[in-house]
């Protein structure tokens, strides 16, 4: 039961994560597509200024959780992922230095340099994810004693590829409805052109990659053992149709929760399809990482329960009120701010 | 090279990164909140300014602590998959507590200040910033519980073939951890200390801003030689408690080879490993090892080679760092000391003045000296006593470890030089920019 608590809060964290940095991945994604000029540039870095830091601290704790949960998981996830996991530390990296330093030296080239480190800092986390994702729920070739029998081209198969060309379209959505609403005039209506065109790529993609789940993974077989969870996969692409209602009566803040949901019940959909193991192994269903031979102590998860209950609310209430003071369109003041992006 | 030395570098190579930046932030962000608090109490714009301009430089700083900890967040996994295993029921709730507490209220609380200036009330603001001092302090508290139960692990029991949690309060009181938390925290302190001295002598002796850096030098200057003072004290109690739990590492940090009471201290030695014994040792005082090991100067001092050689930690490296944190601690109160007296007549100090922005990366030196006295010394366990850094390491390729040892060198010296640039070129700048 402790366990299966767990494995739901876990699968809520990288939700709640790509919710949130899924934006600013989005946002990075469309920076040379989106911006003509320096202010509109400016404007797209500080309508994710006050927030990455503290969407990145998701991942975090994501990552911290499944260590204090699940630490066989953790340990073996991690080395047999390493090369696409130490590439994504090094994308997010060059991010946040982008944001710290682009406008520190008043020159144009250098400024360059950090549009470009932005761009592949969000770019390619978010085709990463995906990739990552999409290859946990096929099946990693991990033995029993958890040594990885694989390598990184072998992790860009097809499916994989599919989940990042899926995560990379849902995320430049939720960028684009978030620029949008960070930004007036000329920016505004190229984002929500934007929008409109990414739409139908990403509608083609979930209903391209929701089939091809049922082709390479076995993550259907929960979903027809225990059919109340079909309702994750079609609440997702419900979802994404409101998303686009929205987009076209204007309400792109509307949009931008509606898409959210979407990301939520995606990833939920993928997570409960693999229930109970969090690291499926392709080689034998026997060498698995599962909640039963992965967990930590009763003791520590009672323990880390009760922190998680009482902490993580309080952390969504302060994050929630600084979103509220900071969701106002980026003005002239704001780009000339010292402090500014 | 094999892949646990590799390991060992890349994550030697990643925590010291990492350590470059973190204790300026514990420090500096405490320094601004008080500057921020004195600018809210009496409405004196010049410390609206120090605020604004320290807050600069914090904040250049702040970013690489962040990039560089998240690498490391996932290097236990990456890197120490077998270790992460075996102790993640107790290490890696440490580390998630870190994350949930602290890191959220540090990173939300710091976009508050930076881009509420004109956004959220005074008070609010000034709250902001408390709050970023607290959880950047609160998070180190986390991390070396983490740390401090590596280098004394209690609360646990071995089942199911690992370290499972037995008492979870045993784990959060531990008293290694407690003395590193404390020494860490007034070293980390004083180094800030010693960054707002140098910084602002270096204006005073171009007479640029003189009230403005005045200030900054007289609020530092009393900061920095208490904490200078209580670094040095606290090193020594923690030392004793170091000479009680870890006794190899003890011996290895003074090149202690015989056991013996009133055991010597020798002001000159130079280890010899392979002959077991120092090559040189000279002007030894008697009684004084002891006396600052057990507080007792006839109390009886275990030597090296009452440890099996399998398990004695590399003497020479220890050896060497300890001296040199020790030598630099005792020239800080010196400095921090002249500083203080000085600081109403520092223009008839031209020397003062030249010297302390010099000193400012001496307490950098110190810090990671003290670092690799606490992890070297601690080898060969990765877990004291427990498990050993060779069945820690994760079941992956030596060349994939090479090449993500280069990439770190690569892209860490890249940021390093960017960031001294740039801390050079808003610190010269001043605060009129
Ligand atoms: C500016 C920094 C600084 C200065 C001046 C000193 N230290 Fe230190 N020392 C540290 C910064 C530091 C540190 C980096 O913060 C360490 C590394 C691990 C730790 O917990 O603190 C440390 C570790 C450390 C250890 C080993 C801890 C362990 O193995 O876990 C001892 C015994 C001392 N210190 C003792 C001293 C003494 C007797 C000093 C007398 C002047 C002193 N330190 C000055
Ligand atoms: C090897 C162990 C360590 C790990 C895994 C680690 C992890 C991290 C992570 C993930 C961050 C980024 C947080 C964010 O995004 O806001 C971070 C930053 C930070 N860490 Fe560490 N850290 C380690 C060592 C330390 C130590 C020893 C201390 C303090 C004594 C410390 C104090 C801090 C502080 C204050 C920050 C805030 C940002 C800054 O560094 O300027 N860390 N660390
Ligand atoms: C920030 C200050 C720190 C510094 C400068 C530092 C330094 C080092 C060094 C030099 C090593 C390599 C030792 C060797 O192989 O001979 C090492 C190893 C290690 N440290 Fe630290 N450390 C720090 C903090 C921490 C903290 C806070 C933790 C845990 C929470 C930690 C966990 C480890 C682990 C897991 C290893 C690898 C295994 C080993 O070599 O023993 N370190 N560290």
């Amino acid at each position: 039961m402790l366990e299966t608590i767990w494995f739901v809060l876990w699968g809520l964290l990288w939700a709640v994560y790509f919710v949130l940095d899924g934006f600013d991945f989005g946002m990075g994604t469309l920076l040379p597509f989106a911006a003509r000029n320096e202010a509109e540039r400016r404007t797209i870095y500080n309508a994710a200024g006050p927030f990455w830091d503290g969407n990145e601290v998701w991942l975090i704790t994501a990552g911290g959780v499944t260590f204090a949960a699940f630490p066989k998981a953790y340990a073996v996830m991690f080395s047999a992922l390493y090369a696409p996991l130490l590439l994504l530390l090094f994308a997010l990296i060059f991010r946040a230095v982008s944001f710290e330093f682009r406008n520190k030296i008043d020159s144009p080239r250098w400024r360059k340099v950090w549009d470009v480190f932005q761009f592949l800092g969000n770019f390619v986390p978010a085709l990463l994810f995906g990739v990552a994702f999409a290859n946990l729920f096929m099946g990693i070739p991990v033995d029993g004693d958890g040594v990885y029998h694989g390598n990184l081209l072998k992790l860009l198969n097809l499916y994989g590829l599919l989940g990042g060309v899926f995560f990379v379209l849902m995320f430049s959505l939720h960028g684009a409805l978030w620029m949008a609403i960070k930004s007036t005039g000329d920016l505004h209506d190229r984002a929500v052109a934007l929008a409109r065109g990414i739409w139908p790529l990403l509608l083609c993609a979930a209903l391209a990659f929701l089939t091809a789940t049922a082709v390479y993974t076995n993550l259907y077989v929960n979903y027809m053992k225990f059919p109340p969870l079909l309702v994750f996969p079609i609440l997702a692409v419900a979802s994404l149709l409101t998303t686009r209602f929205f987009i076209a009566s204007n309400s792109v803040g509307m949009a931008w929760v509606c898409n959210a949901v979407f990301i939520v019940c995606v990833t939920f959909f993928g997570v409960f399809g693999m229930y109970p193991a969090l690291l499926p192994s392709s080689m034998d269903p026997a060498f698995s990482v599962t909640i039963a031979n992965g967990a930590s102590s009763p003791l520590t998860l009672k323990i880390m329960l009760t922190v998680v209950a009482i902490f993580v609310p309080i952390v969504l209430a302060y994050q929630a009120w600084v979103y509220s003071v900071f969701t106002h369109k980026i003005t002239d003041e704001d780009l000339e701010d010292e402090h500014a992006y | 090279m094999d892949v646990v030395m590799l390991s060992r570098l890349q994550f030697a190579v990643a925590v010291f990164f990492h350590f470059i930046f973190v204790p300026l932030t514990l420090g500096l962000s405490v320094l601004i909140a008080v500057m921020q608090t004195i600018y809210y109490r009496t409405g004196n714009e010049t410390y609206k300014r120090m605020a604004k301009f320290w807050g600069k430089l914090f904040l250049i700083n702040f970013t690489l602590g962040v990039v560089t900890g998240i690498t490391l967040e996932f290097q236990f996994g990456t890197n120490w998959s077998r270790y992460s295993e075996y102790v993640g029921d107790i290490f890696g709730s440490l580390l998630a507590i870190e994350a949930t507490l602290a890191f959220f209220l540090e990173s939300t609380f710091l976009a508050v200040w930076v881009f509420g200036w004109e956004r959220v009330s005074k008070k609010m603001h000034l709250f902001a910033i408390w709050a970023v001092a607290f959880a950047s302090n609160l998070s180190g508290l986390w991390i070396i519980l983490a740390n401090g139960w590596m280098q004394n692990p209690v609360g646990y029991v071995i089942r199911n073939n690992r370290a499972e949690l037995d008492n979870f309060f045993t784990v959060l009181s531990n008293p290694y951890a407690w003395g590193q938390f404390f020494h860490n925290l007034t070293a980390s302190w004083m180094l800030a200390g010693f960054f707002v001295l140098g910084i602002s002598a270096w204006h005073l002796l171009r007479r640029n801003e003189e009230d403005f850096f005045n200030r900054s030098f007289k609020l530092a200057a009393a900061f920095t030689l208490v904490l200078a003072i209580l670094v040095a004290v606290q090193g020594h109690n923690h030392g004793n408690t170091v000479a009680r739990l870890q006794p190899a590492k003890l011996a290895a940090m003074e090149s202690h080879w015989e056991t013996q009471k009133s055991a010597p201290m020798y002001l000159l030695a130079v280890p010899n490993e392979s002959a077991e014994g120092n090559a040189i040792q000279a002007f030894g005082i008697p009684g004084v090892l002891s006396l600052l090991a057990f507080n007792d100067p006839s109390a009886e001092v275990k030597g090296l080679k009452d440890f099996p050689k399998e398990d004695r930690p590399p003497v020479l490296l220890t050896f060497l760092n300890f001296r040199l944190m020790v030598g630099l601690g005792t020239l800080f109160p010196l400095l921090a000391g002249a500083a203080f007296l000085f600081r109403n007549r520092l223009q008839d100090k031209q020397w003062l003045l030249k010297a302390l922005p010099w000193a400012i990366p001496l307490p950098y030196l110190a810090i990671m000296a003290g670092w690799a006295v606490a992890e070297i010394g601690r080898q060969p366990w990765i877990v004291y006593g427990m498990m050993r850094t060779t069945d820690a390491v994760s079941p992956v390729p030596a060349s994939s470890v090479a090449v993500s040892l280069l990439a770190f060198g690569a892209v860490y010296t890249l940021l390093g030089v960017l960031d001294i640039y740039l801390l050079r070129k808003y610190a010269r700048k001043g605060p009129a920019a």
